[in-house]
């Protein structure tokens, strides 16, 4: 019960962080990857305060021997870059640059009612369908 | 190249929704151990087997949350240009893209260089810099933007 309040709780903070930086607005998104053009530079700001605080966060679960649930505290253990991550990265990065929506805030804008987002989050479940289709091929 | 930023659009607001999705992950990373991916946790959810309720409710979250926005201050207005079909095959290539690299701007760019992951460092570069890319030839050669 704790552990889906816990999770509810850092869902909706979550997506209130991306309301309150301007992640969910397509507009301010492509402003911040058009480096060569008029470079709106604020979500560098996203990235620095959500790593400082994460940091921290990472440092301090590094230090505990559990969760406040009880359960263990689970951290990727994966550290190979492969051509998986670099492909899967890259087309990532061009998706999110041709219309400034990634997850998170596709997510949010569907509880926004942004139409655009009834298109994109459709789009992205048959993507992610499409890998997991694809995956055991993959090796 | 001359780099101009533009300082009419700059929010420094933007700061605190960042430090709030700083908060967001270590609620769930102390609080119950697991890292804030979002990609990794909404597909965990076309996983009908697999999926936990905590991972069907954060992203509860994440929908109702423009509505607890909405309480305190009017949403955002959001200026779309994009047509259907950019929406669909942009859509597709998040949806393929964050599974096979295992992650997006919250699981690697948050989460995994909190961590110092080199493995993340590379994908936040890789996917900054394409999308740097997509922008600059989608704004200013093909006119897509």
């Amino acid at each position: 019960m704790l552990k889906n309040m816990i999770g509810l709780l850092a869902g909706l903070l979550f997506g209130l962080g991306l309301l309150i930086s301007g992640m969910t607005d397509p507009t301010k998104v492509q402003g911040f990857l058009d480096v060569f053009g008029a470079w709106d530079i604020s979500l560098a700001l996203v990235m620095g305060g959500g790593l400082i605080v994460a940091i921290t966060g990472v440092q301090i679960a590094r230090l505990q021997p559990t969760s406040w649930i009880g359960s263990s505290i689970e951290m990727p253990t994966t550290t190979v870059i492969n051509k998986k991550l670099l492909i899967g990265a890259m087309l990532f990065g061009i998706g999110w640059g041709l219309v400034g929506i990634c997850p998170g805030p596709g997510i949010v804008l569907l509880g926004a009612g942004q139409w655009q987002a009834y298109v994109f989050i459709p789009a992205m479940i048959v993507g992610m369908l499409i890998y997991q289709w694809f995956e055991p091929k993959l090796g | 190249m001359n780099i101009q930023i533009d300082w009419q659009a700059f929010t420094p607001i933007s700061l605190v929704g960042g430090l709030l999705l700083g908060v967001a992950t270590v609620i769930l990373l102390l609080g119950i151990g697991r890292i804030a991916g979002i990609s990794g946790i909404f597909s965990s959810l076309l996983k009908p087997k697999r999926v936990e309720a905590w991972q069907v409710l954060f992203i509860v979250g994440l929908v109702v949350s423009p509505v607890l926005y909405g309480l305190v201050k009017p949403l955002p207005a959001i200026e779309m240009s994009t047509s259907l079909p950019l929406l669909i095959g942009a859509g597709l290539l998040v949806g393929f893209g964050t599974r096979l690299g295992s992650g997006c701007t919250s699981g690697h760019g948050i989460c995994g260089n909190a961590r110092l992951s080199p493995r993340s460092m590379v994908a936040t570069v890789t996917f900054m810099l394409f999308g740097m890319v997509t922008v600059y030839i989608g704004r200013h050669f093909l006119g897509l933007i």
